[in-house]
């Protein structure tokens, strides 16, 4: 039997150069959870899911996956694991020579031999499950941003994966697209027993759909806990980030010299 | 004043070290396109699908070009050749400029500004909207999957691209100097066919034209590929393309004319 953790995150570290971005994660998801991950912009969010999907190499500290350590797999190995993960870019990122049924076909044909009659019935199926069966003929530029979302959500469950990675699902959605998306992550979560992790700064609408929360600030994690527990956290930096208050833990200002200073008023006598 | 002269010198030598750094990693992707290019040709319906985009596409401009070429070519030729009583050699020289290098080099230069721009264009766009990410992530590698393709269709088009090329300027040719100005029909087509030889002009365009598609389309593909993913990344790269193909099929039209027309009268 499988451990009941889908992704094992040990002290991971990860630096651009000189910069570090992560300090010392760790993280634990267990299978059949939908997971946030919340943090200001530049946090290092959407880097912590690449070191999860593999495209980039931690400096130290590992990610395991199903059991595998993720950054010692070859690339074949790790091609394989790939196909068992999706991942929703935060626009979609849909081909846009394909049509949107060539787009949710794409990894069946790519991966099997399924013949196309059955490929068909499959893209059918999944563009059925996020609501755009009737839509299969169309470009991705016809389509609304959030009908874009859908569909690649449609091709990030192709090959059924066992983990789905969501960069930043709710951006720039209407508050209707917006709940669509949020309903079909739990959804599908749930009856493909799938594993979510949700990258996001939506705190309300992911609040109402995850089993558990990770802040990331500076590149460690700030708090952690369930949707509840999150809620009525007294921290400062969650209640910041939760209330979207302006100042706080997370400054208002970026730093600077003495305002006074940089106005040469330094002299002058009020 | 010394020190203006340390640090010019010093921004050269970064210059030097950062031309020379790129040009490996050039290098570098060009072999690895090639190691990737099974997946292109077990599918040959995605070279075949480019083939359409870069080849078919780019015919109106290189028919319409090769065409109007000819003509001045026919019409320059006549002016100068009947001073001498020659005008009959008229379908020689239109002829021999085309096959041996109007034909490969101007097709070159117009697939690279029509071709090349878009190569550039898409793969450079497709990165900016993560598109080469996604396939990434589904475990698809895009230099086997978006540019082995495109690099083969680029690379077989340019030779048929050229040959049209010629024909259409040899047809331009004859339009304006028989059937306009007069020249006997007889004399352009025998005396063009007794000077052009297979071997040494046919052929040696060929190669050329092959050399230019090689260097054209991979140097689009890699622009696109290493264009930072930004709108004015992307706008760069397209005109980095455009400048360096035309630069490198001129530099290469003189390299290879050296080598090949030694020594042939």
């Amino acid at each position: 039997m499988a451990s009941e953790n889908l992704i094992d995150i040990k002290d991971l570290n990860f630096s651009y150069d000189t910069r570090a971005i992560l300090k010392g994660i760790n993280m634990t998801m267990q299978r059949g959870k939908v997971i946030a991950i919340m943090g200001g912009s530049g946090s290092g969010k959407t880097t912590l899911l690449r070191l999860i999907g593999g495209t980039l190499q931690p400096s130290s500290g590992y990610v395991k996956f199903a059991g595998q350590v993720v950054h010692e797999l070859n690339r074949d190995a790790l091609f394989t694991l790939r196909r068992k993960m999706g991942m929703l870019f935060q626009f979609g990122a849909l081909f846009t020579d394909l049509s949107v049924f060539d787009n949710v076909a794409f990894q069946m044909r790519e991966h099997t031999d399924l013949p196309e009659s059955m490929i068909r019935d499959l893209v059918l199926m999944k563009l059925h499950a996020v609501g755009l069966r009737g839509a299969h003929r169309l470009m991705p530029n016809e389509l609304s941003g959030g009908m874009a979302r859908r569909v690649a959500l449609a091709r990030s469950i192709a090959l059924d994966p066992m983990l789905i990675m969501y960069d930043e699902p709710f951006t720039g959605l209407d508050p209707i697209s917006l709940s669509v998306i949020g309903n079909l992550i739990r959804r599908l979560t749930d009856t493909l027993g799938m594993t979510s992790i949700v990258v996001t700064h939506d705190v309300q609408e992911s609040l109402k759909i995850v089993d558990y929360v990770y802040f990331i600030a500076d590149g460690v994690i700030a708090a952690e806990g369930t949707p509840q527990q999150v809620r009525d956290s007294v921290a400062p930096f969650v209640h910041q980030f939760v209330h979207g208050e302006e100042d706080g833990p997370v400054p208002f200002h970026y730093p600077a010299k003495q305002y006074r200073s940089d106005l040469n008023l330094e002299d002058t006598v009020v | 004043m010394f020190k203006h002269i340390v640090s010019g010198i010093q921004n050269i030598g970064h210059r030097v070290i950062e031309s020379v750094w790129r040009l490996g990693v050039a290098t570098r992707f060009f072999l690895l396109v090639l190691l990737k290019s099974g997946t292109s040709l077990r599918r040959f319906g995605l070279v075949i699908r480019e083939l359409y985009f870069t080849g078919v596409l780019s015919l109106i401009i290189i028919v319409v070009s090769g065409l109007f070429v000819g003509m001045v070519l026919g019409l320059q030729g006549y002016e100068t050749l009947q001073k001498y009583g020659s005008e009959s050699a008229v379908g020689t020289l239109v002829a021999l400029s085309l096959v041996r290098e109007l034909g490969p080099v101007v097709a070159a230069l117009l697939f690279a500004s029509r071709a090349g721009s878009a190569i550039t264009a898409e793969i450079g766009l497709m990165k900016a909207t993560e598109q080469l990410a996604a396939m990434g992530m589904m475990a698809v590698d895009p230099i086997a999957r978006v540019v082995a393709p495109r690099f083969w269709a680029g690379v077989i088009s340019m030779p048929f691209l050229a040959a049209i090329f010629s024909v259409m300027g040899v047809f331009g040719g004859y339009l304006v100097t028989v059937v306009f100005i007069g020249v006997d029909e007889g004399s352009y087509w025998s005396q063009m066919q007794s000077a052009v030889d297979f071997r040494f002009d046919i052929v040696n365009g060929f190669i050329k034209s092959c050399f230019f598609g090689v260097a054209v389309t991979a140097i689009a593909v890699f622009e696109g590929y290493d264009a930072p993913p930004t709108a004015e990344g992307v706008s760069g790269a397209t005109t980095r393309t455009v400048v360096t193909s035309s630069l490198v099929i001129l530099g290469l039209d003189f390299i290879l004319t050296a080598f090949m027309f030694r020594g042939v009268s």
